[in-house]
């Protein structure tokens, strides 16, 4: 199918400012709202389409081959927000900082702070999963949303979760968007799970070797003194000359009082506190700074194997742009290497029960690699399944096992 | 009439797995595995069997596929959406000799139980290491945490802590075709998609979970639970949206109506609560001393603003213990009134709840009614109970009335027909209002990737016709 046809096609279904030419010439449709991607989704599958999943463009690169790119930048709109119920449901294509800025209007507060530049979009923080150092202190991404409307590969549109923040009508089908990548439908609306805004938030860091920080963070978990993140952050990452660890305290002026003098006695380590007005932009260096390599790995591991991983890491890749939760022990790896090289590094882990997805890459390496490659036993025949139910014509591009074809 | 499918040759097939003396199948054995919770819902398995591991459940189950027969997991059976009841066509696989905790990681905070474990048992091994398991449904004393998985079950701590799929982590299913598989990591973050989340709160529809891999929290430092009674209901409500606009994430908030409140305390487990009060609220805040302390000021302050006429701390372990008896035994109180007690479990945006009262009271009036409220107020998760006699038909007839209008006027307010007890066969007519043809489709296909013959718990959760609709759907294989 000539680009010329499925452009004049698209634009009989979504007008013309709907629909624009990518920069290397692809058909891109921009559906307004999410009855509108569903058509689109419709048409590609009746047409056998493949379709690229793109947000604002920010996270995964646009480069995987298809026949139409279908960006949820015009799905923009905070659709509504209740103070009252701590509950805001917007368009995925909603920009990070546009919504906290709304929701800041309302003294209110989404506790996600995923990688990646202020303008991500939130369809993309849901869809890949990456939260930020906030995971420690308030949970992954799907701690965060109650619901979401998903178009699926051929166009029909799922409703799934509710507005409420407890809720167990059904099976959980919000569970199954949040880090699929896009491989069971493109998220078009989500239902989110606020709180009202911090009072207080204090960030003190510390510096020295590595092994010394993550050492000192298993005291204060032990100690049980229990930041909204605590960070192990590499120098490269930091702008730093030594490894850093941040400690945030986030909550009420009652708690963060309380919590912040315990950091000295429960850890050997110098604290520094952060002057308020750099806060915002220690964590934006942190957050901008994964963007620094092509390929961004996360890895699950505890925090007792935070150092063993770091060391796997540096050893077979290097040392990078790392970021990691030291006391949840999850692991951001950024920076660049060989598929073979990364597939080792996915073998070795696996063989010590570490899972490692693939977050962001080029797309030859997320063909090649997979976003999760090999399932444990048995897995993968479930996942193949839930996918052709999500998508039965294939037409979604996305390489969850590694193994989609051109 | 049509034949059984469970013919005297399955279970002799089955004795030979799991020995003759874990078998039940004749009729006054089965009697007491006919109901759940959920009095309103009876019928007689065909067959009960009670293994005791991993190896016999693979067993049952693939016998049960050979022979294209449907089960039924059942744990302690306190479910109360009629999700544990089997009919006579199906096996029952009752897991409750499956109750050993396996072990215990103090320093990863983890620990692997089977699924028969009583969920208050756990946090109960696990106290001397100063840490405990934080869902506790107000059946803790009797739910198992395999039950509490598939039902994604709640309780008042989950307010502050999150629900039964934040506290697991890895789980091992054994599913209809007898195909092992680990779903989940020891770390919590998943080797693919999230198949743990997806298959917490599945109501036993996917396969048969064998194996438990939980997070466990350290026990807070301090706590402080206090009482505060209001004159009004919507006083109580504002008090309780004071508290969390404040930025204050309680460990628990809950609400007892007058009707409630006087059931308690004509029972044993009085608490002392004021039985002149419209209503009364539970808060309990922990964490750090001081900021214990501090929140408690702050918390007390909003409460008075709000019209509480006295607020109290309890002033000790003990009256601490009291005060949360009273809470947690509510449903066996409201047992005093009458031989049976439908209760019901309803979500609103917190903000809806006093009108949602306002119209159950109208409701209750209307159908002349007994019926008291409970509520996880923070979460608005609502409790409303209806005491009554189920050997009258004509006010049973009037409970399944008051029932399905007091979903109706939740789902109106833009709330959800449970949270935390599951759809199970009771409100199994309720999904549609909630979940147009297409979302209920994609549900029973996602069933069906796990259970592609849906012989496991059959005729739960999702409305039949759904899933000949996804599949109809143009361009399904």
């Amino acid at each position: 199918m000539s680009g010329k046809i499925v452009l004049a096609r698209l634009k009989a279904l979504l007008g013309t400012g709907g629909v624009e030419r990518d920069p290397v010439g692809l058909p891109r449709a921009i559906p307004e709202s999410a009855d509108a991607l569903s058509l689109v989704c419709r048409l590609a599958h009746e047409e056998g389409w493949k379709i690229r999943i793109e947000g604002q463009g920010t996270w995964l690169p646009g480069d995987a081959p298809a026949d139409l790119a279908v960006s949820t930048r015009a799905l923009d709109q905070v659709v509504s927000v209740s103070p009252a119920d701590l509950v805001a449901t917007v368009q995925a294509g909603t920009p990070m900082e546009t919504l906290r800025r709304r929701l800041a209007d309302d003294s209110m507060w989404l506790a996600l702070d995923p990688p990646g530049r202020p303008e991500r979009s939130i369809g993309s923080v849901a869809a890949t999963g990456t939260a930020g150092p906030l995971r420690h202190g308030f949970g992954p991404v799907r701690d965060h949303l109650l619901g979401c409307t998903v178009a699926t590969g051929d166009g029909r549109l799922v409703r799934a979760g509710g507005r409420v923040v407890k809720n167990v009508a059904g099976y959980d089908l919000t569970k199954l968007q949040v880090g699929g990548f896009g491989g069971f439908g493109i998220i078009a609306e989500l239902h989110l799970r606020l709180r009202a805004m911090p009072r207080a938030d204090v960030t003190l860091l510390a510096r020295g070797p590595r092994d010394a920080l993550t050492s000192a963070a298993r005291d204060l978990m032990e100690a049980q003194v229990m930041p909204a993140a605590l960070e192990l952050i590499s120098p490269a990452l930091a702008a730093e000359s030594e490894w850093v660890l941040a400690a945030r305290f986030v909550g009420t002026d009652a708690a963060v009082r309380g919590d912040v003098p315990r950091l000295s006695s429960a850890a050997d380590l110098v604290w520094q506190p952060l002057p308020a007005e750099r806060t915002a932009s220690f964590w934006s260096v942190v957050a901008r700074g994964i963007l620094g390599g092509p390929v961004t790995l996360r890895l699950g591991v505890l925090g007792n194997g935070v150092d063993d991983t770091v060391d796997l890491l540096a050893h077979a890749l290097d040392e990078g742009l790392v970021s990691a939760g030291a006391g949840s022990g999850m692991i951001r790896w950024t920076g660049d290497a060989p598929v073979e090289r990364l597939r080792e590094v996915r073998r070795v882990a696996a063989s010590r029960e570490i899972p490692m997805t693939l977050e962001r890459a080029p797309w030859p390496v997320r063909r090649a690699l997979g976003h999760f490659g090999a399932y444990r036993e048995g897995v993968g025949q479930i996942v193949g399944r839930l996918r052709d139910s999500f998508d039965p014509g294939q037409c979604l591009r996305v390489a969850l096992e590694g193994v989609t074809g051109d | 009439m049509k034949p059984s499918l469970v013919k005297p040759s399955l279970v002799a097939a089955l004795e030979r797995i799991v020995g003759p003396r874990w078998i039940r199948h004749r009729r006054a054995e089965l009697k007491t595995y006919t109901m759940d919770g959920l009095p309103t819902r009876e019928s007689f398995p065909g067959l009960v069997v009670m293994p005791a591991s991993s190896a016999e459940i693979r067993d049952i189950l693939r016998l049960l596929h050979l022979v294209g027969v449907p089960f039924v997991a059942r744990g302690a059976g306190t479910g109360l959406s009629g999700g544990a009841v089997a009919d006579p066509d199906a096996v029952l696989i009752a897991l409750t000799r499956m109750n050993r905790i396996l072990t215990v990681d103090p320093v990863l905070r983890r620990a692997v139980l089977q699924p028969g474990v009583v969920n208050a048992r756990l946090s109960e091994a696990v106290a001397p290491l100063g840490l405990h398991y934080v869902p506790d449904p107000s059946s803790q004393a009797a739910c198992t945490v395999g039950g509490n998985v598939a039902e994604n079950a709640g309780g008042p701590h989950c307010l502050k802590y999150g629900v039964t799929t934040n506290h697991i982590v890895q789980l091992e299913v054994v599913l209809p075709d007898a195909s092992v598989v680990q779903l989940g990591s020891l770390q919590g973050d998943p080797w693919g998609p999230d198949l743990v989340g997806l298959f917490v709160g599945s109501e036993g529809m996917f396969g048969i979970v064998t194996e438990i891999t939980v997070r466990l929290e350290p026990v807070p430092p301090s706590v402080r639970t206090m009482l505060a009674d209001f004159p009004t209901v919507r006083g109580a409500s504002e008090a309780v949206s004071g508290v969390i606009a404040a930025g204050i994430v309680p460990a628990a908030l809950e609400m007892m109506d007058r009707a409630c409140v006087a059931a308690v305390e004509a029972s044993i487990y009085a608490a002392g609560y004021p039985t002149d009060a419209a209503a009364v609220l539970l808060v309990e805040l922990d964490g750090q001393p001081d900021a214990v302390d501090g929140e408690a000021a702050t918390v007390e302050s909003i409460l008075r603003q709000a019209g509480a006429r006295q607020v109290r701390s309890a002033t000790s372990p003990a009256d601490r213990a009291r005060l949360w008896q009273g809470r947690k035994k509510a449903f066996g109180a409201m047992g005093r009134i009458a031989p049976d007690l439908a209760v019901q479990d309803a979500v609103v945006p917190r903000s809806a709840l006093p009108d949602v009262m306002d119209r159950i009271e109208e409701i209750r009036t209307r159908h002349r009614l007994s019926i008291s409220n409970v509520f996880h107020a923070g979460d608005g998760n609502l409790h409303p109970n209806i005491s009554f006699d189920r050997r009258d038909p004509d006010v049973t007839h009037r409970v399944h009335l008051a029932c399905r209008e007091i979903m109706a006027a939740c789902v109106a307010a833009g709330g959800s027909i449970t949270g935390e007890h599951g759809v199970g066969s009771d409100k199994i007519d309720y999904m549609p209002w909630i979940f147009d043809p297409e979302t209920l489709g994609a549900m029973r296909a996602v069933r069906c990737a796990f259970d592609p013959a849906e012989r496991s718990n059959p005729g739960k959760v999702v409305p039949l016709h759904a899933c000949r609709e996804w599949r109809a759907a143009p361009g399904v294989r």
